[in-house]
Order: C-alpha cells, then structure tokens, then sequence
C-alpha cells in the first residue's frame, strides 16, 4: 500500500507528510505565543534590574547572577526559605487533609448504602456551584472568635473536612468504577468496610487520589486570597504574600529579585506538573476539574 | 466520558445480597456510612450550612467585627444598588465575563481540534498547553502579567510595530482590564483538555460519510462537531463563566493592591474583599456576595433552561 512504486500512492503520501509538517509548523507558532510569558520570566531573572521591562531581548546580553544571590538577602528581615517552609506546610497539611477526608467521604458515597445517600450527595455537588466568597466573611468571623487568625487553622480545615467537593466528586466516580465483585468478596471474607476500605478500595483508587494530591498543593500553592485574609504576620506569610511584600517594599528599585523569586516560585508547581502531567490532564478530563 | 450527566447515582433499591441483609444489617450499614462521611458532614455544617444561615443574617444587619451586627431590614441593598463603586464593580465584572469567556473558549476549541489530530508528540503538546492553566493564578504569573503590559514594555513595543500607540496597558483605565482579560485567555488549556475529551468521542464514521456526501471542512463543522461536543461545550461555558464570575486575585495582583487604576479592574470580589476586610463593613460585603450568589444562580439557572435548545446528548449512547 505504501510502495513508492504507484504514482498514486506516493503523492498521497507527499501529501500526508506536508500535512504534518504544517500541523507541526501551526502547532509550534501557538506554543511559542502561549509559552512566551514562562520564557520571559526565565531570561529576565537572568537580566540586570533595568534591563527587564526595557529589553526586549528574549536571551539576557550578558546573564547576571545578581538577581537570585539577591534573594539570600529576604525582605525586610524576612528569609525567603521563611515563606517557602510556610507555603510547604500549607499545601503538605492541605494534601493530607483532603486525601484522608475526602476518600473516606468517597467511600461512604460510593460503596456503602444508607439512608439517605443520595439526597447528601445532591447536597454536596450543589456546593460545588456556589460561590466560595458567600462563606467568606462568616467563616472569618468564626475562626476570629475561635482565636485562629494569624495561624493556618483556617486555611487548612476545610481540607481535613472534606468541602472541596470536586476531589470528593473525583473520587466517587472512580470508586464507582472499581470491579464491585472485589468488595463484594471482600466482605464474604468477613471484612468490615474500615479493612476494605484500607486494604482494597484505597489502593486500587490511586490514581484519584494522586490526581487530588496534585491538584491541592498546587492550589494551596498558588492561593492567594486565603493567606491575605487569614495571615498578618509577615514571618508567617506564604510565597503568595511573600511576594507581594517584594512588590510593596522594595518595587521597581529591585526588579530583578522581585522576578527571580516570582521563577523560584514556580518551581514547585512546574516541577509537580512535569511528574505528574498524565494523572492531572486525565484527571482533568474526566472530572472538569479546575486548575 | 464521565462527565456531568452521569453524576448523580441512579438510587441503589436492590437490597444488598449479603447474609447480613436485613434490618439490623441495613442498620450498620447506616451507621458506617455516617461514620465514614462525618468529616464531610462536619465540614458541610459548621463551613458551608452554617456560614450560609450566618451570612443571610449578616446582610441584614450592619456589622462591623467589633461591635453586635444591628438589624438594618434592606439598608445594606438599597445602599448597594445606589453606589457608584458597586455599579462600577457590576460594569467591569460583566464586561470581562462576557468578553473573556467566549474568547478562552473559542481559543481552548481551536487548539483541542489541533491536538485532536493523530500527530507524534501530542502528549507533550497537550501538556505544554495546558501548563498555563496551572501557573496562571500565582502572583509570580500577576508580576510577569504587569511586566509584560506595562509602558514601554514587550506588548507596548510590539502595538507600536503596528502603529498602535496606547502605552502600558497596565496604567491604563481603557485598557488595563483587557490585560486580565489576556491572562484569563491565556489559561485556556483547562477547558481545553475537556474539549479533547468530547473530540474524541466523536465516531470517526459521521466525518467520513459527510466526506462522502461532500460536505467541506466548515459543514463538517458545524453539523458534526459542534453538536456532537455540545454537551462538553454546555459544561465548559457553565464552568468558566461561574469561574469568571469570582476574579479576584489576578485583578488584586496585576492592576494594582486597589484594583485601579480609577478602579478600571474593580472586579466584583475586589470590591466585596475591600468593603468587608479594609473598611469592616461586614454586613455590606455579605449582602454583595449574597447578590453574587442569585447573579450565578441565575446564569446557571438560564444556561441549563437554553441547553434544550442547543445541547444534544445521545440518548441511546452508553
């Protein structure tokens, strides 16, 4: 079919074969707009202050190490590792808060049956529409009350009680999928639901649960609104707030470390991203998640 | 495709065939549903109830932290609805719902029916597009925004080439909110990869007997494609524009702390974060995000009434 002999065939293969190339030659022109702004931020951490908005230069003149050894400095007193521990603890806590709480939840929805269950889980998709800022301000007032302002109280216990929906809605669905036989025997064994939930449903919902991981420290990673409300003390301030100090105190005057923390704080997301693109994209596929 | 549609669980009636069955069997199994979802339960009343019932209060009382709300009846609505800044916030929220929307959509739909072909590399394609979506809601990505579209930087320079002399984006009041309009934009790859999803269940049959019969690429389109991914484009619109709806940090960061300049990027949560926790008015704020919520519920409300008109779903597929 594919023999270069027949006139025919060979053009229809030219053919296919300029089809690809311009696919890939159409393909490559939108990357290079849309990854722009990631290869902005790479050169300018590399360019001196006053060379980062005036230049336009894709690749620094002459690449200056000044910016990140700047960072070494902190802000005002403040070390840089000081709002990277702090963010590292908010989205680690995140992480284990939403990955007990909302498998378990999961679980509850998906393989057991009682009384109920149905209207609960119409309750909690419905919260997946409302509007996060409706529970704003009251929840403020009630974590003041309870003394946890200033403290990663609030920004944590909604993960350790299950309110992000869409990890408990992304699990369901993949429990759901699970062969029912396995639990089925499962509990013909004897087994209560805590054992197969720990030894069978669990582990067989990996890649849920490390979707889920995924997607919590990235958003507590990338949250802003949250320290903003809830964190006054800048030693506690996140690398969301961290930066946004750089910008306040130090501004245009040192540009140049304002970027390459703004780089430095991308790495953990990107590096996440990289190992663990399938499971996001897929994940993400499957459930409209938000990034 | 596990999307929407199949959400709720048609209710379980079939009793469960273990010896267990019976009631004090399907007692226990009450009991341990209960048990294993009570972080949930707490979590649904004490945050999201709870803090409802407590808001709805609080938007009829002026309540500044420090001192006991007071019952004020409507005070804090007709306020609202009388101000300048609210109507302003209004103005600019609609205004980058409606023009940010459909412009990631349309971006997010092209790109999808790109990546849809069988091309080598394509994962990695799909994984660089889709990078932005992560990244884009971090300050770092705000900074690099206000570089990129300030005076005399890269977007400046680039318009000036085309005779476009406006200056920075950024300091501009007619201009500014079309920067986080870009930014949204440039986050398409979310709804993007849920494009994808629906492209590939497009039976490949239906493209090549319209080939046969000679419909162009266009037709192809428009009769094929677009009805067949409607479902995914119900759900992306009703996703991104809810999402739209809530803007807040990348207005805080990339315009400025104010969401200025002439507060050109007042964008509704901008104004309810700057009423309840710069000036303590409490009540206020809770009856702005009150009115958020009956705004939302009813662009949901309507865009589920117009799918009958525009969304097809199989009802015989699987």
């Amino acid at each position: 079919m594919t023999s270069a002999t027949s006139p025919v065939a060979n053009t229809a293969n030219e053919r296919r074969r300029i089809g690809s190339l311009a696919w890939h030659v159409g393909a490559l022109l939108v990357l290079a707009v849309v990854l722009y702004p990631v290869i902005w931020v790479l050169s300018a951490s590399f360019k001196p202050s006053k060379d980062i908005i005036a230049s336009l230069d894709l690749l620094p003149t002459k690449p200056v190490w000044a910016n990140f050894s700047g960072l070494a400095d902190g802000i005002s007193g403040i070390s840089i590792t000081s709002f990277f521990t702090n963010s590292l603890m908010y989205a680690g806590l995140a992480v284990v808060g939403v990955v007990i709480s909302s498998s378990l939840t999961a679980y509850a929805f998906a393989k057991i049956r009682f009384a109920g269950r149905n209207l609960l889980f119409t309750l909690m998709i419905g919260t997946l529409l409302l509007p996060y800022h409706v529970l704003l301000i009251p929840q403020y007032v009630l974590f003041r009350n309870l003394g946890y302002i200033d403290t990663l109280v609030p920004l944590v216990a909604g993960k350790f009680l299950a309110t992000e929906a869409f990890f408990v809605f992304l699990m369901v669905q993949f429990m759901r999928g699970l062969p029912r036989e396995l639990d089925e025997a499962a509990k013909l064994d004897g087994c209560g639901h805590l054992r197969t939930y720990w030894s069978i449903v669990l582990p067989l919902s990996r890649p849920a649960i490390i979707t889920s991981a995924i997607f919590t420290f990235i958003n507590a990673w990338n949250d802003f609104m949250g320290p903003l409300i809830y964190l006054n003390t800048p030693s506690k301030y996140t690398v969301s707030l961290g930066l946004m100090m750089f910008r306040d105190q130090e501004g245009i005057s040192n540009y140049g470390s304002m970027i390459a923390m703004s780089l430095v704080a991308l790495v953990p997301v990107v590096a996440f991203f990289m190992a663990f693109q399938r499971y996001l994209i897929d994940g993400m596929a499957t459930s409209g998640l938000k990034g | 495709m596990t999307l929407v549609k199949e959400a709720p669980a048609p209710p379980a009636k079939k009793r469960s065939a273990a010896p267990a069955a019976g009631r004090r069997g399907r007692r226990r199994e009450n009991l341990a549903g209960y048990l294993f979802m009570s972080p949930w339960i707490a979590g649904f009343l004490l945050l999201t109830a709870g803090p409802m019932i407590a808001s709805l209060y609080y938007a009829f009382t002026s309540y500044n932290l420090f001192t006991p709300p007071k019952w004020v009846g409507l005070d804090n609505f007709t306020t609202m609805f009388q101000d300048p800044r609210w109507q302003k916030s209004v103005e600019v929220t609609l205004k980058y719902v409606v023009v940010a929307t459909p412009l990631k959509l349309l971006l997010a739909l092209g790109v999808a029916m790109l990546l849809a072909q069988k091309r080598r590399g394509q994962a990695l394609y799909r994984a660089a597009f889709y990078m932005p979506s992560l990244i884009g809601a971090s300050v770092s990505v705000g900074f690099v925004w206000r570089a990129l579209f300030s005076d005399d930087a890269v977007v400046d320079r680039t318009q000036k080439i085309f005779g476009l002399d406006v200056g920075g984006w950024i300091g501009n009041p007619d201009y500014v909110l079309y920067a986080l309009v870009a930014l949204s934009i440039w986050q398409f790859g979310a709804p993007m990869v849920i494009f994808l999803a629906g492209l590939k269940q497009v039976p490949q049959e239906l493209y090549e007997a319209a080939e046969m019969d000679g419909a162009g690429p266009f037709r192809r389109f428009w009769n094929i494609t677009l009805p067949m991914i409607s479902p995914v484009l119900f759900f992306n619109v009703l996703l991104e524009s809810i999402h739209a709806f809530q803007v807040f940090g990348s207005a805080y960061v990339v315009s400025d702390s104010r969401c200025g300049p002439a507060d050109a990027t007042l964008v509704y949560t901008c104004y309810l974060y700057q009423k309840g926790f710069k000036e303590s008015q409490m009540g206020f704020a809770s009856a702005m995000a009150w009115t958020l919520v009956i705004a939302v519920a009813l662009v949901t409300a309507v865009l589920f009434w117009s799918q009958k008109k525009w969304v097809h779903y199989e009802e015989a597929a699987k």
